[in-house]
């Protein structure tokens, strides 16, 4: 199963450090990664693949909620079929 | 991989623009539940809806979680009662509403739909003893709704049946008068009413539906308002276009999670119905797709021509990203629940007249208007009966939800709070139509050729 993580919010150092940090321990693989300044909201995309996932997808979307309060931005886990859904036929 | 912006207008019209799924609704036959005794048959009734709805909600909140996607509402839709209940010994069927009110209230739905009668050619005993229950079955239950079919294209129209809910509606309002009158808010009068309606508070499961089902609700005017913004002064056909892609990319999200609460709850996926339901949030109107399309308001003249592109557009889009389309599939204009109707009414633009012509090219009626109080019975059947006439001449449902709020007049408000707003109390014609209303009999089903 596959999924996209976005994350946006203020720019600070540590945003990825962090996300990346929860899905290694979560034994999350990161497939594509790409991050810009959008209208100076930070604004992270990745594709991830939860296929070897340790936990469940609630329990790292709880992980990642957590990590988004600190850090002060928005963290979304969805997976992948939403944007396939909408974007493709 | 997706490009950055595909992603990002994803997750725009989730985040800024209110995108969602607006209900989850589990249709569920209970015509194996009647029985002579009461009890048993409520009974049956409870366990069958407790059994087969027992994950509804759980499955609803895990979708949700896993794609990021509300899911506002997850519901339930019942064999209209008045079937189920006739088998019973009892000439009180308030019993099956306190059942389904359990029922709802044990899976934890907000809303189970059903307590319904089809009478759009005449009454037989239970379709009688049900609707002159609706009244106190809505008062003492919080989460049961009601609806009662008085007319098809095929049959005509019941003008009976459409006298007695002009007096139903008045003793709704006055059982709940400490609420506003908010039991009328769970009644809905159809013409042609369709047999997968997810959505409230018109729902049931028809009698040609299977044993349980899936049908799901879209929602997302405010996406649609957006791309109409961003097109600035368009023509028309862009504009028509544009509407059209918008529907399309919010229906295969209807769709998709449509197919995965199925496949999670292992019952049959019926339809998606593609409608544009708007809610009280700013950002989340009808009536400000209309105005973004160059109306000063809603209600303007020009508007029934700007709803009636909108619709046909929602419509061709949304056809095309779902595998089974039914329901009411329009856009809805109900006046409490759309922030932009609500003050189209208190700047004078918008008038129920109005309405009711732009009920001809939209779904689904006169819905959630609030009238005065000392509105007599018979102009309440009248409206009705007005409403039901362009669903039958038009092949297509109509709806009256309509809401004498007592003790107001023309003016004032009447707040129900959350999905259902709050209403301003508009005029109505002051002219009787009582000789009319109650001349007795049916209207006859109207000639389906020579169309002019």
């Amino acid at each position: 199963m596959k999924a996209v993580i976005t994350v946006l919010g203020q720019d600070r150092i540590g945003i990825i450090a962090a996300v990346t940090g929860i899905l290694a321990e979560e034994n999350v693989n990161i497939l594509d990664i790409s991050q810009t300044i959008m209208q100076n909201i930070f604004t992270m995309i990745m594709l991830v693949d939860l296929s070897k996932m340790k936990c469940d997808i609630a329990q790292l979307n709880e992980r990642l909620g957590k990590a988004a309060a600190q850090l002060g931005v928005e963290i979304r886990l969805q997976r992948e079929e939403i944007f396939t859904s909408m974007h493709r036929i | 991989m997706f490009s950055r912006n595909e992603i990002i207008e994803t997750i725009n019209m989730i985040r800024q623009e209110n995108l969602d799924i607006r209900t989850i609704t589990m249709g569920i036959s209970l015509r194996d539940c009647a029985s002579e005794s009461v009890e048993r048959a409520t009974g049956r009734i409870y366990d069958k809806i407790c059994r087969f709805a027992e994950k509804l909600v759980k499955t609803g909140e895990d979708i949700e979680r896993e794609f990021g996607i509300p899911i506002i509402n997850k519901r339930i839709a019942v064999t209209p009662i008045a079937l189920v209940a006739e088998s019973s010994n009892t000439n009180d069927y308030t019993p099956f509403a306190r059942a389904l009110d359990r029922a709802a209230a044990n899976v934890g739905v907000n809303f189970i739909g059903g307590y319904s009668a089809l009478v759009h050619k005449g009454y037989t005993r239970g379709d009688r003893l049900l609707v002159e229950s609706i009244p106190e079955a809505l008062a003492i239950t919080e989460r049961v709704c009601s609806s009662v079919n008085v007319a098809t294209t095929k049959a005509g129209i019941n003008m009976d049946a459409i006298l007695d809910m002009g007096r139903i509606i008045k003793e709704c309002a006055e059982k709940t008068k400490d609420q506003g009158g908010f039991g009328c808010a769970k009644l809905v009068v159809f013409a042609n009413a369709p047999e997968d309606n997810p959505f409230m508070a018109g729902a049931f499961h028809g009698i040609g539906e299977p044993e349980c089902v899936i049908n799901v609700g879209v929602s997302g005017p405010g996406v649609v308002a957006s791309a109409v913004r961003a097109l600035g002064d368009a023509d028309f056909g862009t504009l028509a276009e544009t509407v059209k892609r918008t529907a399309f990319k919010i229906t295969r999200v209807g769709q998709l999670v449509a197919q995965e609460a199925a496949a999670r709850l292992n019952v049959p996926f019926g339809i998606v119905d593609l409608s544009l339901a708007p809610t009280p949030a700013i950002g989340d109107s009808v009536a400000r797709i209309l105005e973004e399309m160059g109306l000063e308001r809603c209600g303007a003249h020009g508007t029934t021509a700007a709803l009636a592109l909108l619709n046909d557009a929602v419509k061709k889009g949304g056809v095309m990203a779902s595998s089974q389309v039914g329901g009411l599939s329009g856009a809805f204009i109900p006046v409490s629940e759309d922030a932009g109707m609500i003050e189209a009414v208190n700047a004078g633009a918008l008038h129920l007249e109005k309405l009711e012509a732009m009920t001809c090219v939209c779904s689904v009626g006169l819905d959630m208007i609030a009238i005065p109080g000392d509105t007599p019975a018979s102009t309440i059947s009248a409206i009705i009966a007005d409403e039901v006439a362009i669903g039958v001449v038009n092949q297509k449902t109509t709806a009256v939800r309509i809401i004498p709020a007592p003790g107001k007049k023309e003016g004032d408000i009447v707040t129900f709070g959350g999905l259902f707003g709050s209403a301003p109390v508009m005029a109505v014609n002051p002219f009787s139509a009582e000789r009319f209303v109650k001349r007795g009999g049916r209207i006859p089903a109207p000639l389906q050729s020579l169309k002019n």
